[in-house]
């Protein structure tokens, strides 16, 4: 019996399909069906008949984690499904054991790295340059962060299948904690950026209004007190009261319509403009 | 303006691949920066559409779906706000200000839609029973298709009738309190994105770092870009110096440190 063996076109069709990764996600099993869906042609090249079957439910088990690091865990799952088509000990547990083991982790770094760093800073960048309506500021955005996820879901297979299980040790390594760290530094100096830049909260009310030395007459505002102080104090505030109603697992579409409430209430009762 | 037969059905090709993007969350179609600039581009008015776009995703820079938690969608806001702004003649403010809060109720189709696709979930499982490729796959391609009706339906409707003369009334209609109110509002709403950005990253020893890009955004007349260096660098040097990445070079510091004092204290005591 000649060995089973995945082709570099299959690991090219594991990678187009796992950019539909999470078409599927449900309440139930999230993007169980999306990683199976990413499996198929490796299911369909290592096996045959009630094998098939049997590899099919092993890939339908829950799963969810930060999309564009499962890639790894694809990779190394199927070089684990290639060894047991070749007739080593791996049972269904120890497949599972890898996705389960490594799902919080790399959803760990990914989160940070691409939700809390990349998108942020390459929409900030796209959106500066789209105010003054030029295409680039769309492009910038739409190019830069596909070129890097489809690198890392490219390599993350690639390198997942080749190394297999030997990846995890690696990982655990200080290379992927530092890369996490430091993008949470810049994601979070450049959220420090945008709560003030990117803000508005006026408050109008009069403080005071004297007529100076040359008799024009100087009023001074809540927010003009405000701004002596620090700029942005009052979007800063709103922030941390954000994050700590967040916290409470309230949610963000309620925290929406209440500040539109205060908007709307603040403004007819000449509070805010 | 009204919109012709045939920009409505590209509206509702844009809003489909706008909703499956907002789902796979993998291309970003859903981003205003991407959809906005299509629905300006089929209403004929590419340079607005990409204006609005900028604008909406300062608003929506933070917004995100984590595990289950929810956040508005921005792909509905997206398609709606431009139609408003280009077709329905609202100024850009308002157009967005009245855009997010449908695009937060239409959030109930994002729960609906994530709860339906159960049902494929388990079909899935029943042709895996019988290794049915096909079907399984099917199943996963149906689910994707729901979740960019969810915003396709939506988009579709407002485009229809934000060109009568009811939509157009009514549009006027609404009272400055409010328009200006959700404008007030929208300021201060970005905060709610950046919050959820900041609790995900859940890094209360790296917060310092939020405080030094506020400050320095505060008291400098730094661009973006500028800025952008000055948190790259400080995290370069953060990492450079910390211990915690450091951890053979201070131990070897250290052996060759003390070595360096035994061979002294024995020159000393030959």
């Amino acid at each position: 019996m000649s060995e089973k063996k995945l082709t570099q076109s299959d690991l090219k069709s594991i990678f187009i399909r796992s950019n539909l990764h999470q078409g599927s996600w449900n309440y139930e099993r999230m993007q169980a069906l999306g990683y199976c869906y990413a499996m198929i042609p490796a299911i369909k090249r290592l096996y045959k008949g009630e094998d098939q079957k049997q590899a099919l439910k092993r890939h339908l088990e829950f799963f969810n984690t930060q999309p564009f690091v499962t890639a790894p865990i694809l990779g190394i799952n199927a070089a684990m499904e290639e060894e047991k088509a070749n007739g080593a000990d791996i049972d269904d547990g120890a497949i599972n054991g890898v996705k389960v083991g490594l799902m919080g982790p790399l959803a760990g770094v990914g989160d940070p790295i691409f939700w809390g760093t990349l998108r942020p800073v390459l929409a900030a960048l796209g959106a500066t340059v789209a105010l003054g309506g030029s295409i680039l500021g769309p492009l910038i955005f739409f190019i830069g962060f596909n070129i890097v996820r489809l690198a890392v879901r490219w390599f993350g297979i690639k390198i997942g299948y080749e190394k297999g299980t030997n990846i995890v040790k690696e990982m655990a390594g200080g290379a992927l904690q530092k890369i996490t760290e430091g993008a949470s530094i810049l994601g979070l100096f450049i959220m420090g950026v945008l709560v003030n830049r990117w803000t508005t909260i006026n408050v109008p009310v009069v403080v005071s209004e004297i007529t100076n030395q040359a008799g024009e007459t100087v009023t001074t505002t809540v927010q003009n007190v405000l701004d002596s102080l620090l700029p942005g104090l009052l979007p800063l505030l709103f922030t941390f009261l954000c994050m700590k109603l967040l916290k409470k697992k309230v949610n963000p579409i309620w925290l929406i319509f209440g500040i539109f409430a205060i908007g709307i209430i603040g403004y007819a009762l000449g509070w805010l403009a | 303006m009204e919109i012709n037969f045939l920009q409505i059905i590209l509206i509702f090709l844009v809003a489909l691949i706008a909703g499956i993007g907002s789902v796979l969350d993998e291309f970003q179609t859903h981003r205003p920066l991407v959809a906005c600039t299509l629905t300006g581009l089929i209403l004929g008015d590419l340079k607005t559409g990409i204006i609005i776009g900028g604008t909406l995703e300062m608003l929506a820079l933070g917004w995100m779906n984590i595990g289950a938690a929810m956040a508005p969608d921005a792909a509905l806001a997206s398609v709606i706000s431009t139609i408003i702004v280009i077709a329905g003649k609202q100024d850009i403010n308002s157009g967005i200000a009245l855009a997010v809060p449908l695009a937060a109720a239409g959030q109930v189709l994002t729960i609906f839609a994530r709860t339906i696709t159960i049902f494929f979930q388990h079909q899935a499982d029943k042709y895996a029973d019988t290794g049915n490729f096909k079907a399984i796959e099917a199943c996963h391609i149906l689910a994707l298709f729901v979740q960019g009706l969810r915003v396709a339906i939506p988009s579709l409707i407002v485009a229809m009738f934000v060109g009568t003369d009811a939509v157009q009334n009514m549009l006027a209609a609404i009272p400055e309190v409010v328009t200006r109110g959700l404008q007030v509002g929208g300021g201060i709403i970005v905060v709610v994105g950046y919050a959820m950005v900041i609790n995900m990253m859940e890094a209360k020893h790296l917060m310092p770092f939020f405080f030094l890009g506020f400050t320095f955004a505060a008291l400098s007349q730094l661009n973006l870009v500028a800025l952008g260096i000055v948190g790259v660098v400080s995290a370069l040097i953060y990492l450079e110096l910390n211990p915690k990445f450091n951890k053979t070079a201070i131990v070897q510091a250290n052996t060759a440190a003390t070595a360096q004092a035994d061979d002294e204290l024995d020159d000393e005591l030959d």
